[in-house]
Order: structure tokens, then C-alpha cells, then sequence
């Protein structure tokens, strides 16, 4: 992916043949857009499409989807920012957090808290699910990837695809198939307050403000701590970054740890959008948060969260608004399609992702 | 100029090799420098001046012999144990952190220390008054010049008791080659002991108080500048002068 990122710049004189096949698909893609948003439009002007109400939840409901999104594709820009390679097995880490609080939400219930106390039980969920993702990020890295430090990059690379399977079967093992549900929320949290003259779901509302405020949190995190300085310069040059008393190891343990502190709170947020959760949870959002990291240029955080509410918004709002248009019926269930298509699209525009990517000069292979 | 040589030795090779897989490249180095000397380490391209930087510091290990810092064996040391012992260094080609601003490139030089290091940050702005102008601006975009004067800056934030340059004034205009040899003077008599690979050798030499000659990883000639300022056999070699 660093290849043909890369590659824009460095294969100047292709032949002119890819240049049109891709100037084509370029225009055939607007087309399509164009063609999709008219025909909604119509449909809408005419009076069949959703109403305006309906569209506005759409917008919040994929804001809150991009929210979690963001916060797990931290994750990944991260690791990639200091290690080099994408950690695949971090979609399972976001399982993980999202599985072990489930277990603190039943207790919780069983022993009726949940009802009397529903914010401090969900702030307990939300704490184990963070203690556990940024411990399961912090094992793999210790037992996974740091013996492999100094290796081709594609190997620990495919090391964390097989991680990734581990940690599923290894939930799968240790706490069955099935999916489990968090206890129902209390009937308040479906209520709709009324903020900037949205008409917004209390859950969808929470969603929100906690990834926003995870989000500011990590980027004066990393603008602004000692740890979050060091982050950065190990991102930038090992040596470099030793040489001025920076222990290097301990850095990137910090970073798998706040990387996976990010996706525990994305698990918790899941529970509060979904409630049901199982040892496969980790995979769609995971590759998801992948999309949306590449979406916003793969090492730049800001990217990684605006890739991912943008990612959220498309896949809330898209399948609507554009495919819609052509007459397809039960359009919302395409969204994957859509969101995927968003990135090959925003690929074939503009190949280093939105926000540009941010990659020393070694790193662009 | 040439000091007392009774300093404690603060920075020693003893027997020293390295290799690069099967390549050997230090053959057998011994060096010895006393506190508050300037040493130069000249020779010519490839002759092993950056390894002999990087070994100090634990980017390169020795395979045989041993390295001391203040007296104390540092073989196997992580790099960052070892800077810990007061040493910095100004790395060839500079590589500052590019992507964070002047301000945070001299901050994360003084990563290691605590309390209040405004004094140093207010010596280093003075010795560099473009920096000063330079501060928000990120390092990457800094011209040349700028980004030598910042990673000197960056390392003496460190408040090092040893400071390794290398090839300080590579790239550097000519008038700015000799204000750099004035200021590692000036980095040296305000107590710091300096170790500095060099190509000017005249200009090195006119500085140092005693100077190695490194060729093909091995130790040739090692005297004070001043005899090796007059060694027939250093002049025509390395001097710049013919017959
Ligand atoms: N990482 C490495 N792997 C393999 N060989 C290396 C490595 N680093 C340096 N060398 C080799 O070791 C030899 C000495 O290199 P070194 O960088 O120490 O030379 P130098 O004296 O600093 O040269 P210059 O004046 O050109 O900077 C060279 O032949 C170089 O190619
Ligand atoms: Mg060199």
C-alpha cells in the first residue's frame, strides 16, 4: 500500500494509457455520483425519499459510527507511525475491550447496579474495556512483534494477520460463539434532545462526545506530554530518538498501549450502538478503521479521525443519497459497499489519502 | 592552546573492532581523550571517523576491546543508557527531527534533564540568533546552515560533559566554516570536552589539542596538533600540501 501510494509520485512518465483508464474511471465515478444524488434528489423533490428528519439521523447516526471508527483507526496510524507496518490484529483488540466489558456490564446487572446506576456502570464497562485492549495491545507487541523489530516490515505484517486470528479463536475458545448482548440501556438514553436544532438520540449524542473528547485528549496527548514528544521522534528516527535519552522500547509499548486505550474506549462505544458483541466483532470495524486511516493518510492522526468520521458519514448517508437515486431497494444494507467504494474512489483521486500522508523519506519504498 | 593533558580521561577506545556483518572497519583503535581537550579525528572518506562516533554511543558494537565512558566500560550499553553518562553528539547529516519546529527539536535535547533549562536555552538562542526568529518554523524546511546550527543547539541542550561532532562544518559557506571552529572553541572552554571528525584538517588541528588519524579503520598517526601540524608526512597527505 506504501508501494502504489508512493508510486503517484515516483512513476511520473506511465504510460498515457493509465493515465486515461484512469481519467475514465475518474469521470465514470462522478457520473455515478452525480447521476445517484440527482435521482434521490428528484425522488426526494417528488416526495418518496426519507423525509428531513430522516436524513438528519442519518448524518448523526454515521457520525457516531465515524467516531468509533476514528478512535480505532488511531490505532492503527500509531503503530504504522512507529513501527512501519499496519497491525492487523488491532480490530481484535477493539473485540476484546468491547467482550471483557460485557462481562462487567452482566455482573453489573445481575446484581441490579446497572438499573440504580446506569453512568457509573457504563464508566466501570468503559474503564475494564480500556485496561483490556491496551493490555492485550501491549502482550502482542511484547510477545508478537518485538522480536521481529528489525525485520522486513511484510513479516510482522502477516505475523499480525495470524495474531489476529489467534486472538479470535482464542475469545471464540474461552468464551463461546455466541453473541452476547450488554444489558438493555434505560429508556432515557433513546430519548431525543434537541442540540443546534438536531433532534438527537441520547446514546447517538454520548457517541459523540465521547469520541470527540477521546480525540482532543490524544492529540494533546501527543502535541504536548513528554511521552507524546517521545512518541513522535521515535515515529521519526529510532537513533535519533535514543540518542537523546529516549528508552525506544519503551515508547512503542507506550504507544500500543495508548493506541489500544483508544480502541477499548471504541468498545464501549460499540456496546452502547449495537450492545451484542462476540469473538467476530473485532473484524468489520477493524477493516473499517483500516479504510479510514488510509482514507485520512496512514501515520497522520488528525487524518485517522477525520478519515473516520468521514468514513461514518458515508456509509450512513451514502447508500441514501446515491444509490437511492438509481431505484436500488433496501439501499441501507450496502453500506459496506458504499464505504469500500469511498476508498477506492478517494484513492483514485488523490492516492495518499485526504489529509496527505505523512511519511519519512526511507519509508517510501 | 595546548592544555595540560593531566584531565581524566572521560572518553577512552582500548583495542577497539567492529564490523558490519563480515566487513571489518575499526582495526584495533585505541583513543584517549582527557576532560576539557578538543580532539579531532580526520581522515579520509570511508576510513571508519562516523563509525568511531557511532561506536561510542552504541549505535555500532564493538567486536572486540572496549569503549569507556568516564572511566567506565560501556560495551553493550543501549544508546540511550549510554547519553545518559554526558554524552551528545551532532550526527553527520544532521537529522534533526523534521517534522516538529526548532522550539521542540532543542526541548527534546534536553529530553533527559529536569528543572529549569532556560539558561542553556537562552545560551543556545544566543549563540544561534537566527534561531530565535526560526523557533515555530518546522526543522525539515530549514536551510542547510539553520539546520546545523539547530542540531548543535539541540545537543548542547543536553548540557553534555562529551560532545561528538561530526563534520560540524560539512556544507557550511566558507566565513560560516570559521565561525564554526570558533564556536566549538567557545562550546569548549565553557567546560565541555569536545571529539570532532573533521575533513578541514588545517582548520581542525588549529583548534584541537591533539588529533587521530584514522585510515582504513586504523589508528596512523596519533600527536598533538601541534606535532601533527608540522609532520612532514601529515602535510602531504592530508595538509593539502604537495612533495
Ligand atoms: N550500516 C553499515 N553497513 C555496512 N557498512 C557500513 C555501514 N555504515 C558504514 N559502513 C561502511 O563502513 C566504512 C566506514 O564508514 P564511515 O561512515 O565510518 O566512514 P567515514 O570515515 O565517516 O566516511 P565519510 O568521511 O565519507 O563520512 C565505509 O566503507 C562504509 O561503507
Ligand atoms: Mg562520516
Amino acid at each position: 500500500m506504501t508501494a502504489s501510494a508512493a508510486g503517484a509520485g515516483r512513476y511520473k512518465r506511465r504510460p498515457g494509457w493509465v493515465d486515461a483508464f484512469l481519467w475514465i474511471v475518474r469521470i465514470g465515478a462522478l457520473v455515478v455520483l452525480v447521476w445517484g444524488v440527482a435521482g434521490t434528489v428528484v425522488q426526494g423533490i417528488a416526495g418518496e425519499g426519507p423525509t428531513g428528519e430522516a436524513w438528519r439521523d442519518l448524518v448523526v447516526a454515521g457520525i457516531a459510527q465515524g467516531a468509533m471508527y476514528g478512535l480505532i483507526a488511531l490505532g492503527y496510524s500509531m503503530v504504522y507511525g512507529v513501527l512501519g507496518f499496519i497491525n492487523f490484529a488491532h480490530g481484535e483488540v477493539f473485540m476484546a475491550g468491547g467482550m471483557v466489558g460485557f462481562f462487567v456490564a452482566n455482573y453489573l446487572w445481575d446484581i441490579r447496579f446497572w438499573e440504580t446506576d446506569f453512568v457509573l456502570s457504563v464508566l466501570l464497562v468503559l474503564v475494564t474495556s480500556i485496561l483490556t485492549s491496551a493490555l492485550v495491545a501491549v502482550i502482542v507487541e511484547r510477545v508478537a512483534y518485538r522480536p521481529l523489530r528489525g525485520s522486513p516490515r511484510l513479516i510482522p505484517l502477516i505475523t499480525s494477520i495470524g495474531i489476529s486470528f489467534f486472538l479470535q479463536y482464542t475469545f471464540a475458545g474461552l468464551f463461546g460463539v455466541a453473541v452476547k448482548n450488554y444489558p438493555p440501556p434505560p429508556d432515557y438514553m433513546r430519548n431525543r434532545i434537541g442540540i443546534l436544532g438536531l433532534q438527537i438520540e441520547v446514546t447517538k449524542l454520548v457517541v459523540i462526545v465521547v469520541g470527540a473528547a477521546a480525540m482532543i485528549g490524544l492529540y494533546l496527548f501527543v502535541e504536548k506530554t513528554r511521552t507524546g514528544r517521545s512518541i513522535r521522534a521515535v515515529a521519526e528516527d529510532k537513533e535519533m530518538a535514543a540518542l537523546m535519552g529516549i528508552d525506544v522500547d519503551r515508547t512503542i509499548v507506550a504507544t500500543f498501549a495508548v493506541g489500544g486505550a483508544m480502541a477499548g474506549i471504541a468498545g464501549t462505544l460499540w456496546a452502547l450502538l449495537f450492545r451484542g458483541v462476540s469473538f467476530i466483532t473485532g473484524f468489520l470495524p477493524g477493516i473499517k478503521a483500516f479504510t479510514a486511516a488510509v482514507l485520512g493518510g496512514v501515520g497522520n492522526l488528525t487524518g485517522a479521525m477525520a478519515g473516520g468520521v468521514l468514513l461514518g458519514l458515508f456509509e450512513g448517508v451514502g447508500p441514501q443519497l446515491v444509490l437511492a437515486g438509481f431505484g436500488i431497494p433496501g439501499v441501507s444494507q450496502l453500506k459496506d459497499v458504499v464505504a469500500f467504494t469511498a476508498l477506492v474512489l478517494v484513492l483514485i483521486f488523490k492516492p495518499t489519502g485526504l489529509f496527505g500522508e505523512r511519511l519519512s523519506a526511507e519509508d517510501r519504498a | 592552546m595546548s592544555r595540560p593533558a593531566d584531565g581524566a580521561p572521560v572518553l577512552e577506545f582500548r583495542g577497539v573492532h567492529t564490523h558490519y556483518g563480515p566487513v571489518h572497519i575499526l582495526k584495533d583503535v585505541d583513543i584517549s581523550i582527557r576532560e576539557g581537550q578538543i580532539v579531532c579525528l580526520l581522515g579520509g572518506n570511508a576510513s571508519g571517523k562516523t563509525t568511531t562516533l557511532k561506536t561510542v554511543l552504541g549505535m555500532v558494537v564493538p567486536t572486540a576491546g572496549d569503549v569507556l565512558v568516564g572511566g567506565e566500560s560501556v560495551n553493550g550499553w543501549r544508546t540511550a543508557d549510554i547519553v545518559k553518562l554526558g554524552v551528545s553528539m551532532v550526527p553527520e547529516n544532521r537529522r534533526l527531527f523534521k517534522r516538529m519546529t526548532v522550539k521542540e527539536n532543542l526541548e527534546i535535547g534536553a529530553y533527559l534533564r529536569s528543572g529549569d533549562m532556560s539558561a542553556d536555552y537562552d545560551r543556545v538562542l544566543e549563540m544561534f540568533p537566527r534561531l530565535k526568529e526560526r523557533l515555530g518554523q518546522r526543522a525539515g524546511t530549514l536551510s542547510g546552515g539553520e539546520q546545523q546550527m539547530a542540531a548543535v543547539g539541540r545537543a548542547l541542550m543536553a548540557d553534555p560533559k562529551v560532545l561528538l561532532m561530526d563534520e560540524p562544518s560539512m556544507g557550511l559557506a566558507p566565513v560560516l566554516v570559521a565561525q564554526n571552529f570558533e564556536l566549538i572553541q567557545q562550546i569548549n572552554e565553557a567546560g565541555t570536552t569536545v571529539f570532532v571528525v573533521e575533513q578541514n584538517a588545517n582548520m581542525a588541528l588549529s583548534i584541537a589539542d591533539y588529533g587521530y588519524v584514522l585510515q582504513t579503520g586504523r589508528v596512523v598517526l596519533a600527536d598533538t596538533a601541534a606535532n601533527l601540524l608540522a609532520n612532514p608526512e601529515m602535510r602531504r597527505a592530508y595538509l593539502g600540501e604537495s612533495g
